[in-house]
């Protein structure tokens, strides 16, 4: 069986798993006027049911220290051990954000080497670490762009452009920051139309969102023209990092010709992506926009690293302190250990990775855009199809293989899309059984198309009914 | 060789074989010549990994840390007791090595955890429903704020000018890039000024935003508050102090429309400010105004009960530009560490680690003011943090007491501008009464 209980079932009245040293202070009179009326119904468990409901949980999870994940734009890739260990020490987690700041310059020593680090891979001139997440790092830009515009007194600039293939975080994000959006289309390559965008360029644009290589895995081999275009028609060039995996040490944001852009510490650092975050988006900038970046920056001064807060032409702050210094302390490691030539490395072996998996399944998938591929590709649907069998029932009959599916139904201009990025930290081997496992989803779509429908057979819970969770959301436990 | 990468020399001929390229440079092709590092880029050599341990706990030892030094500063952050067993969970690879649950089949692990989760949230603050939590609790205090302009459709929010001043640094941040109206509401003796939300609240007013406690320590009377803000039709938004919950009314009772606030206290380490969680919770008619990711129960099709990411047509991913927010991520490990802090501590100890908390900050309080140097800025009702007075610098208290090996309060100074030398003093349950005393005899050899 299953395990199937939630923690409030496994309670039971008087249970404790908890305990604390016996009050040693007079006891304070907490007047009813100001106390909650009836106690939080949370559970009662030891600490063994808790560890038992946790661990059983954690067996329903598929994870990258399970095998391969390669779901397009998200670089699951191996999270290194001791990067972990590094930012578990008690020096950086049990640090107060606001002590003294002669009481923690080893933490803003790494803050500042790593804004370093992170400009000479980048080609960027300064960096703030504060963003969350990569969306966040997408806002942070955003309003950077808007209050460079306004010190020159452009306000007319109201419009964000954004190829077709962007992720959904693009657009919302310039609509978050007040920008209205126009979507540009991409050529047969797979490139940006350049016809569309040099229409779309007007004295009204603030900036071009450019993910580059795209989500369709291309690199955008026209991009010395678009950033001259661009920057001829007055707005300014952005950087979704989210791909940055493909060309560390190859070739840099900066020297393209973007002004503006983010990382996602957790997809090319290697940081962890537990479950849906903490991540961490550091944006990058060119010098002319220095000023415009959150505060507080670290300073240095000979030994000694400060806050300088006093930054009249600071967009403010999106994000309590200094962003999520564990996660940097972790991905500060990882470039440690790789160094130049590794990082250099990451790259050519998630190229050389990608790029071997999509000529292995030619034969049996579409491949809408037939090029060299960068860190990930797009296949469409299967070559040989009499059954009908789509994306959703190819990802979920991979669920039975005990692999992780890829990115489905992304980029949005590939009809029943799947986008694949293997990474460098898979094996051959490992490659070769998910290749493997695709080409016999391919003949079972011929042979046994009623296997693939029935999908997935092997995993905890069959396929979940998510229309009928929206439809009445029940989205807590009632006794 | 490195060993995060396991291709070999004979791995890579054979795949460059198979795809028909003779080197790795050739894959590269389509960036353009000139746009390539020549040299590549200017780092350290690869380091090993007793290089790195070496190099970054150098860094971690110049650090100050709780664990050496009693620490008395909160403003936010704070030092509560971790149970062993949340650290333990949360390593687990199987949660901090998955993703997102695009596939819910096999990522009932975190579903489950985050739906519990959510349930836990609710029963603390008495909302309806609750997210799967934000980046942070400033972050959630913004996203309230917008997600009520959503709702009312009007261009203004009132708040506190008591709310932690980092939210409203962010709070602002927000609003203006969204050409939203921001009118703080004034202090009165120690508490945010409800007349002043009488005499100025409009039908301009999305939303009265109120944090209790509040910075500087004192719990909050919302009784006209909340009768000013719904006389207006406005939303209330209260952003309070998790484990104050403990004890505290809730922001259900108090008549809040949504909830937020900063979820370290749960479990979480300080880590320097981040990563921490901003939880978020609701009344039910506004669950599809409701940013960030939303756990919901479902059925297989074997009708065995499953969890599934919910109402995902507000998200990013969907709507694109019409999306409620931006947010793609959640604060997945942060939140798991949450729930298991709330399943260890339960329902008896989330009230004896708040009880605690009051008991040793109101037995601080006491003992700071006894002598008549020190004094409590306003005399109300605080839990774990309390603003203290008094003739000396507040620098210099730092100072001293930092040399006497603790970590002091926050300075008050640019949030009590009238009182420079104000210290807000945090006691959570893990100070003892004699690190306490040894903070009260530095304090008194001052003067």
């Amino acid at each position: 069986m299953t395990y199937s209980r939630l923690i409030f079932e496994v309670s039971k009245e008087g249970r404790v798993g908890y305990s604390l040293p016996a009050l040693d202070v007079p006891i304070e009179d907490i007047p009813t006027s100001i106390k909650r009326s009836k106690d939080a119904e949370l559970p009662q468990v030891s600490e063994v049911d808790l560890i038992r409901h946790y661990t059983n949980l954690s067996q329903k999870n598929y994870a990258v220290d399970l095998g391969i994940y390669p779901l397009g734009s998200c670089t699951m890739k191996y999270n290194p051990k001791i990067n972990e260990d590094m930012a578990s020490l008690a020096g950086f987690a049990h640090i107060h954000p606001l002590q003294p700041e002669e009481t923690v310059q080893g933490a803003m020593e790494l803050l500042y080497k790593m804004e370093r680090l992170l400009c000479e891979i980048t080609g960027m001139s300064a960096y703030t670490l504060q963003p969350a997440a990569g969306a966040q790092g997408e806002a942070v830009g955003l309003m950077i762009i808007k209050a460079y515009h306004d010190s020159k007194k452009d306000f007319k600039r109201n419009r964000i452009i954004v190829p077709d293939t962007a992720h959904g975080t693009n657009p919302a994000t310039a609509s978050m920051v007040g920008y209205k959006v126009t979507e540009v289309k991409s050529d047969k390559e797979g490139n940006v139309d350049l016809e569309a965008l040099s229409q779309a360029l007007a004295d009204d644009v603030a900036a071009l969102m450019l993910t580059n290589p795209s989500t369709l895995g291309l690199f955008e081999s026209n991009i010395k023209e678009i950033a001259d275009m661009v920057h001829k028609a007055g707005a300014l060039l952005y950087y979704d990092g989210a791909n940055a995996n493909a060309i560390l040490g190859i070739t840099r944001p900066g020297d393209m010709g973007f002004d503006v852009m983010h990382l996602n510490l957790h997809k090319t650092f290697s940081t962890p992506h537990g479950g849906g975050g903490p991540g961490s988006g550091p944006v990058g900038v060119v010098k002319e926009l220095e000023d415009f970046l959150p505060k507080p920056v670290i300073k240095k001064e000979g030994d000694s690293y400060s806050f300088d807060y006093n930054r009249p032409k600071s967009i403010g702050k999106v994000k309590s302190f200094y962003g999520n210094f564990a996660v940097i302390v972790k991905a500060y490691s990882y470039i440690l250990t790789m160094g130049a030539q590794g990082l250099r490395r990451v790259s050519e072996i998630a190229v050389l990775n990608a790029n071997y998996m999509m000529k292995s399944l030619l034969d049996h998938y579409e491949l809408p855009y037939d090029r060299t591929c960068m860190h990930e590709f797009v296949l469409s649907k299967l070559k040989d199809n009499p059954n009908n069998i789509n994306t959703k029932q190819i990802a979920k009959r991979l669920l039975d293989f005990r692999l992780h599916p890829p990115t489905t139904y992304f980029p949005l201009i590939v009809s029943e899309a799947m986008m694949i990025e293997p990474t460098e930290t898979e094996s051959l081997e490992s490659l070769n059984t998910y290749i493997d496992a695709l080409i016999r989803i391919a003949k079972e779509a011929i042979q046994a198309p009623e296997l693939i429908k029935e999908a997935p057979h092997t995993t905890s819970v069959k396929l979940l009914d998510e229309v009928k969770a929206a439809r009445k959301p029940i989205v807590k436990w009632t006794k | 060789m490195f060993p995060y990468i396991p291709a070999t020399d004979d791995d890579i001929k054979y795949m460059l074989e198979k795809i028909g390229f003779s080197s790795v440079e050739d894959l590269f092709t389509d960036i353009p010549e000139d746009l390539k590092l020549k040299d590549g880029l200017k780092l350290d050599p690869a380091k090993s990994q007793l290089e790195v341990e070496a190099i970054v706990s150098r860094l971690a030892n110049r650090n100050i840390d709780a664990s050496k030094m009693p620490i008395f500063l909160g403003a936010g952050v704070y030092d509560h007791y971790i149970p062993a067993v949340v650290n333990h969970i949360s390593s687990r690879a199987e949660f901090y090595t998955a993703y997102t649950p695009y596939q819910p089949e096999i990522s009932q692990g975190t579903l489950q955890a985050i739906f519990e989760y959510q349930s836990m949230i609710c029963e603390l603050t008495d909302m309806d429903v609750a997210n799967a939590s934000l980046y942070d609790g400033a972050s959630a205090l913004a996203e309230a704020a917008l997600m009520a302009v959503s709702v009312k459709k009007r261009p203004q929010v009132m708040a506190s000018s008591l709310i932690n001043p980092e939210s409203l640094t962010i709070l602002r941040t927000y609003l203006e890039s969204q050409n939203i109206d921001l009118v703080l509401i004034p202090m009165d003796q120690g508490l945010t000024d409800a007349d002043y939300i009488r005499d100025n609240i409009s039908e301009q007013t999305a939303a009265v935003i109120i944090q209790s406690p509040n910075f500087i320590g004192y719990i909050e009377d919302l009784t006209q508050i909340e009768e000013y803000t719904h006389e207006n039709a406005s939303l209330l938004v209260m952003s309070v102090d998790p484990i104050s919950l403990g004890i505290l009314k809730t922001p259900g009772q108090l008549g809040a429309d949504i909830a937020v606030g900063e979820g370290q206290s749960l479990g979480n380490p300080m880590n320097f400010g981040g990563p921490h969680l901003g939880f978020m919770a609701c009344k039910n008619q506004f669950i599809r105004k409701m940013p960030g990711r939303i756990i919901g129960q479902t059925e297989d099709k074997e009708g065995r009960r499953g969890f599934v990411s919910t109402l995902q047509t507000r998200e990013q991913h969907i709507r694109r530009e019409k999306a409620t927010s931006n947010i793609c991520s959640n604060q997945a490990l942060n939140a798991l560490a949450a729930s298991v802090y709330l399943a260890t501590l339960g329902k008896k100890g989330i009230k004896e680690v708040a009880e605690q908390s009051w008991h040793k900050a109101h037995y601080a309080m006491r003992e700071i003011t006894k002598s008549g140097h020190y004094s409590i800025v306003y005399d109300r009702p605080f839990f774990k943090e309390f603003p203290i007075k008094s003739n000396i610098d507040a620098d210099k208290i730092e100072k001293s007491l930092l040399e006497s090996g603790i970590i002091g309060g926050y300075k008050l100074k640019n949030s009590l501008p009238n009182l420079t030398n104000a210290i807000l003093y945090c006691v959570t349950e893990k100070r003892s009464r004699q690190e306490i005393d040894r903070l009260v005899t530095v304090l008194e050899g001052l003067r």
